[in-house]
């Protein structure tokens, strides 16, 4: 405890940060078991618990639901909404400003972009190809089509280290409209199977998870999830400017590098599997910041388990609001985030001062 | 040892520094002196590679462009003129950034020190965006202290490249950072600083280099350099360098025309 004064008088959050990831897990916990025992059919968490408990074997129907059905959309919505949250944060640290969110900037229209090229014109492709990624083929297309934004974009509104927050937005706005367009194009051109994968797809959902997408999926971004603490210092030292940062030692090129690829590989891999899924990258991260300080040694964690946490809960308002039909889940996040959004915009004006 | 060996920039096709050709002394506090535009800066971000240039600048015997930015920081702690900073971060946190290449065993204590220092402890958990100009740039000269805060380590000794350190402080604490670099220096470690103010200059310097239209015109011992008719030829206004008659201290005052 004294050691805990101590630091906390010298302007250190840290002890703060680490007493909300632990309040995080516990609630990514309890929502994640709420998700796997909420749904249409009454498969509820006490017969989870009592099947698992008493050792009797659950009913075939109820383990197929579990195993099949939930476990993977579980599962998937933990990592889609900590790859959202996490591609947020890493993307502001890079662009070194609270607004860079990948769904704001065209980086998710540009992932959307490469999926939508995988599902319309996956057929074209060679053989060989389509047999060696099989299902990756969607979440590596979204992949390249967010890397080759992010990269456009830091190339455009980023200055000798400086990052315009004017050309940023503005440079996303016109990424995002050609992205519109290419894929304006595609679905033009798309079968009606196609056409009914893409508007499913493109309202963001995760109805449509399962242990195939899931496999394809999941290691892009756990793999970014993984690499993204490994930046922590490196953002922290561009909160200085890029010049700043070299000169406190940090290899800036290569930070910068592997902020790009991050940010790709989660947005990417979560629009290939869930859609367009707004805000959780931009309230999650700006909210943990306003509890705990920006250090991203405990922004980046915490911001995978609130984005994870935050996900599941509106999957869950998206299950159950108009039960039982469901609603996609990029409406109840846009519902939620923008207000909260706006809110932001509202309290720190300065941050748009362009 | 920091040595320049005829370093040239342009700016577009505008050539800004000529061939600056000049040596530093670890030990010893070197000011970058001169009027506006005459290369100062630029001199000072060529030595520290924030600018590209043709030439060659050593440290300690290395040439700068063949060290890691890890090794470099490890030898020298750099002040650019102005610093922002993205996040809110706290005061600590901030001090705590130039801890990164740091082996010190207590890094708090260290932070505290730095923050000491600069006449800011108690600031700590102040959010940095805050403070007033002359306290961020009093935090951000101790975010660089920390990072070489020994002037000597295992007898290689490490430097401090500062533009502009005291430009908006107080002149109490202009006086602070002039302690400051002596005692950096004094202790082994080198200094090499702009400075627009001659009287601090005369105060702070072992040696300056002056400056004038993107050249080196005087290179030196502090005394020596800062003559009242070199001063005249590159400000264009008539100034007096002298001492103090009671405490010896060294002076650079501007003569207004018609009035000495």
């Amino acid at each position: 405890m004294v050691a805990l004064d101590a630091s906390s008088l010298m302007g250190d959050r840290g002890a703060q940060a680490r007493v909300t990831m632990l309040a995080l897990m516990a609630a990514l916990l309890l929502t994640g078991l709420l998700s796997l025992s909420h749904g249409a059919s009454g498969v509820s968490l006490w017969s989870l618990i009592e099947a698992l408990t008493s050792g009797q074997a659950m009913p075939d129907r109820d383990r197929l639901i579990l195993w099949e059905i939930r476990l993977p959309r579980m599962l998937t919505g933990v990592l889609v909404g900590a790859s959202l949250a996490v591609a947020g944060a890493v993307m502001q640290g890079l662009f070194r400003n609270p607004l860079a969110d990948p769904g704001l900037v065209g980086v998710g229209a540009g992932a959307g972009l490469g999926a939508v090229v995988a599902i319309v014109l996956g057929g074209l492709a060679p053989l060989w190809l389509t047999q060696a990624v099989g299902y990756h083929l969607v979440p590596l297309a979204a992949f390249l089509g967010g890397w080759a934004s992010t990269l456009v974009l830091y190339r455009v509104a980023t200055r000798s280290g400086r990052t315009s927050v004017a050309t940023m937005l503005l440079a996303g706005i016109a990424l995002g409209a050609l992205a519109g367009a290419a894929t304006g194009v595609l679905v033009y051109i798309a079968d009606d199977r196609q056409l009914r994968d893409l508007t499913f797809w493109g309202l963001g959902s995760l109805g449509g998870a399962s242990w195939p997408k899931l496999l394809a999926a999941g290691p892009v971004m756990a793999l970014a999830l993984v690499a993204a603490p490994f930046l922590a210092r490196g953002l922290n030292g561009l909160a200085l400017g890029e010049a700043a940062a070299h000169h406190i030692g940090l290899p800036i090129q290569r930070v910068k590098a592997v902020a790009i690829l991050t940010v790709a590989a989660a947005t990417g891999a979560a629009v290939a599997v869930a859609g367009g899924i707004g805000f959780i990258g931009i309230v999650v991260p700006h909210l943990l910041r306003l509890a705990t300080g920006p250090d991203h040694r405990f922004l980046l964690l915490n911001a995978g388990l609130a984005g994870a946490t935050l996900l599941l809960l509106a999957d869950l308002i998206a299950r159950s609001i108009i039960a039982p039909a469901e609603l996609p889940i990029g409406i109840v996040t846009a519902t939620l985030g923008a207000p909260v959004f706006l809110w932001i915009l509202l309290r720190r004006r300065g941050l748009v001062d362009l | 040892m920091l040595i320049s060996n005829d370093i040239r920039v342009s700016l577009g096709k505008v050539p800004v520094l000529h061939g600056i050709s000049a040596a530093a002394r670890a030990g010893e506090v070197t000011v970058i002196v001169g009027p506006n535009g005459s290369g100062k800066t630029t001199l000072l971000r060529a030595l520290t590679g924030d600018v590209a240039f043709q030439g060659r600048v050593c440290l300690n015997g290395q040439d700068c462009a063949r060290l890691r930015p890890w090794e470099l920081a490890a030898l020298r702690g750099v002040l650019p003129q102005a610093s922002a900073l993205a996040f809110p971060f706290t005061v600590a946190e901030v001090v705590r950034l130039g801890l990164t290449v740091a082996t010190h065993a207590n890094r708090a204590e260290l932070v505290v020190r730095a923050l000491g220092a600069v006449d800011m402890e108690g600031f700590a958990r102040r959010l940095y965006q805050e403070l007033s100009g002359g306290q961020q740039a009093r935090v951000q000269l101790a975010r660089v202290l920390v990072q070489v805060w020994e002037p000597v380590v295992a007898g290689v000794p490490r430097w401090l490249f500062l533009d502009e350190p005291v430009a908006s402080l107080d002149i109490a604490h202009q006086l602070a950072v002039v302690r400051l670099m002596r005692d950096f220096a004094r202790r082994g470690g080198g200094v090499v600083t702009v400075l627009h103010d001659l009287n601090l200059t005369a105060m702070a310097a072992d040696r300056v280099w002056l400056m004038d239209q993107g050249r080196l015109t005087g290179q030196g011992a502090m005394a020596e350099v800062l003559t009242d008719a070199a001063l005249e030829l590159a400000y264009g206004c008539p100034l007096r360098v002298g001492r103090l008659p009671a405490l010896g201290g060294w002076f650079a005052l501007p003569q207004a025309a018609g009035v000495a």
